[in-house]
């Protein structure tokens, strides 16, 4: 049997009857599960979301209701709850959906989440380019506040919590938690160092702060609506609930499907319709741009020592890990036998050039450096020793900064490296790969 | 600084929202360069004191982020995504078209004022690839047939009804 999706986030996302008005989420029980949750306790509001084994969708994949415990409840200091909605990882375009079509789903979960973490301000940080998606928000914030379930007093319960929306301003790295709250305080958007700065004890002007992807929130409705045993009953072990796939690049049906695991086949041929015509899958980036590669011959062994090929790997967290890369931000780029890696590869070290915040050294010097190496393997004036300068050069970023970013270069650099050296080494040897058609090419020239 | 009265308005209402003052400067900032299409030393001066920090606090935000300018952008905006998938559906080809029908340089604004033409990294929307930011109005599958005319007919025409706005 074909693989289908199982759309619970998008159910009426794409639907006619939809509209993103507060007329339409209530008509088909928006939030009631928000009214029902006032009066429960937070505290066991906090568990049905741990128990539910919820992970973060927006790239690390940790547990939410661990991050929640983690928070400092005994400071005394009032404690925050930040949206996430910043999508700036290359590939990876759900959260947009989530906020143009079912705006009050967010605001919702949001809710349910701020009042299960005693939050009495909670912000949605949007990044500039989605200033569609900006407007639509403070409209549906507006909407819900003129209903009562947003502001003072919600539905008389005697709690009060507020949502300001917060637009960015171009910059990649205030998806990063800790630079998003450089950025919400007016600084200049630096990540901070952890230790000390976990946002749950040290966040959003020193008080303890909650930072979650759009597509986590979006979870907690429905979590707290069906109950965590129900909930974890989707997808399987580690891996509850339904996740939203971000497929593009080569691929018959590029676009977002939102599915419980199922294999890599399954997702990219009978959802996405396998190649364009005439050609043939090559590689495939499983978690947005700062991932590991992995090639669609590869073969990969698990814990237990059982080999699996491309078309096997379980789509989740945990299957996609199991073929050494990782599920991120759950976007998927798809390149095909017509792609040239050293070309893909110096289009996606110029974006993390273009992007580290510079506060860094390994990082801001490292990413340049890649750019520069790679769009000379495509454009001309390479060497051959140019790829293990790169390796090494590239080895020396990724955990030797202040945020996770340097991984966003030591990733995909030694992976594809890895994974397509002949080629790699072919062009640098040509000292250049010639650069594809013009109808092709992925660089600048 | 001359702000026009509903842009201080919401200038006004914004500041409260936030527990620190400081917090409004992207904000500001935002609402400012809408109205005046850059941000000046007189603005960033302005900014400083309404928010009570000094001048480089508001500075160095301007500086970092892509968004704010601190010269003129054209009266149109359009920014050509340039990251891998759309770069896979043929954004570079795209980009050249654009280059010569708008008669505008890559990373440059035309002399008169009227068009901004960049390149934007991965603007979310990868799916439906290559794609184009036109102010505020995002534009998809720019790679079939017929969809790059009506857009660069919408850029000029907003560009010479802007001027005539502005004159
Ligand atoms: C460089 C960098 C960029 C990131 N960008 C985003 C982003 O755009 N959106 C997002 O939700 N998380 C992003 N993250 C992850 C956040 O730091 C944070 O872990 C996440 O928002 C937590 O939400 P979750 O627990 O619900 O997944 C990024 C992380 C790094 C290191
Ligand atoms: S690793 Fe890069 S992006 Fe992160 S703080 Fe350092 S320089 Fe900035
Ligand atoms: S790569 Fe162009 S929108 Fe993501």
């Amino acid at each position: 049997m074909a693989a289908v999706e199982n759309r619970i986030l998008l159910k009426h996302a794409d639907e006619d009857y939809y509209s993103p008005s507060i007329d339409s989420y209530l008509q088909y029980g928006g939030y009631e599960t928000l009214k029902k949750a006032l009066y429960e306790k937070p505290e066991d509001l906090r568990e049905v979301v741990k128990e539910s084994g919820l992970r973060g969708r927006g790239g690390a994949g940790f547990s939410c209701g661990v991050k929640w415990s983690l928070v400092d409840r005994k400071s005394g200091k009032p404690i925050y709850l930040i949206c996430n909605c910043d999508e700036s990882e290359p590939g990876t375009f759900k959260d947009r959906q989530l906020v143009h079509k079912d705006p009050h789903q967010l605001i919702e979960g949001m809710m349910i989440s701020a009042f299960a973490n005693d939050v009495e301000l909670a912000f949605i940080y949007i990044r500039e380019e989605m200033p569609l998606g900006a407007k639509i928000l403070e409209k549906a914030v507006e909407e819900a506040r003129e209903k009562g379930l947003v502001g003072e007093n919600i539905q008389g319960s005697g709690y009060s919590c507020d949502i300001v929306v917060h637009r960015g301003a171009g910059a990649y790295i205030c998806g990063e938690e800790t630079g998003l709250i450089e950025s919400l305080e007016g600084n200049r958007p630096y990540p901070r160092i952890k230790p000390p700065f976990f946002p749950a004890v040290l966040g959003l002007y020193r008080c303890p702060t909650i930072v979650n992807n759009v597509e986590t929130l979006c979870n907690v409705v429905h979590i707290v609506k069906m109950g965590a045993d129900e909930f974890a009953k989707i997808g399987r072990a580690g891996n509850t609930g339904t996740r939203i796939w971000c497929v593009s690049g080569m691929i018959q049906k590029p676009g977002y499907y939102e599915i419980e695991p199922m294999t890599m086949r399954e997702l990219l041929y009978d959802l996405c319709g396998g190649p364009l015509p005439g050609r043939k899958l090559k590689a495939c980036i499983p978690g947005g741009g700062s991932m590991k590669i992995l090639r669609v011959d590869e073969s990969f062994k698990d814990r237990d020592g059982r080999e699996f090929s491309f078309d096997e790997i379980i789509v989740d967290y945990d299957g996609i890990m199991a073929a050494g890369s990782m599920s991120g931000s759950s976007g998927m780029m798809i390149l095909d036998d017509s792609t040239d890696i050293t070309e893909a590869l110096a289009n996606i070290t110029a974006f993390y050039a273009h992007e580290s915040c510079g506060q860094c050294t390994p990082c801001r010097e490292g990413s340049l450096w890649s750019k520069k190496i790679t769009a000379r393997m495509c454009t001309g004036g390479a060497r051959e020793e140019d790829v293990d300068l790169l390796y090494d050069m590239a080895g020396n970023i990724g955990g030797r900064t202040v945020c996770p970013m340097g991984y966003s270069i030591t990733w995909p650099v030694q992976s594809y490296i890895d994974k397509f050296r002949d080629e790699i080494v072919a062009n640098a040897k040509a000292n250049s790969c010639g650069m594809k058609s013009y109808e092709e090419r992925l660089i600048e020239k | 600084m001359i702000l026009t009265p509903e842009t201080l308005e919401k200038i006004e209402t914004t500041i409260p929202k936030y527990p620190v003052k400081r917090s409004a400067v992207m904000t500001l900032l935002h609402f400012i360069q809408s109205e005046q299409g850059y941000i000046s030393n007189e603005a960033v001066e302005w900014v400083a004191e309404k928010l009570e920090i000094q001048p480089i606090n508001v500075l160095e935000v301007v500086t970092f982020f892509p968004y704010y300018r601190q010269e003129k952008l054209g009266k149109v905006h359009v920014r050509v995504c340039r990251t891998l998938s759309c770069a896979l559906m043929g954004a570079y080809k795209l980009s050249d078209d654009l280059v010569k029908q708008l008669d505008c340089k890559m990373g440059h604004t035309k002399e008169d004022g009227s068009v901004t033409l960049e390149y934007a990294e991965c603007l979310a929307a990868c799916g439906t690839g290559p794609v184009v930011l036109v102010d505020e109005d995002l534009f998809e599958k720019l790679n079939q047939p017929g969809t790059v005319e009506p857009m660069v007919e919408v850029i000029k025409t907003r560009a010479q009804s802007e001027a005539a706005a502005s004159e």
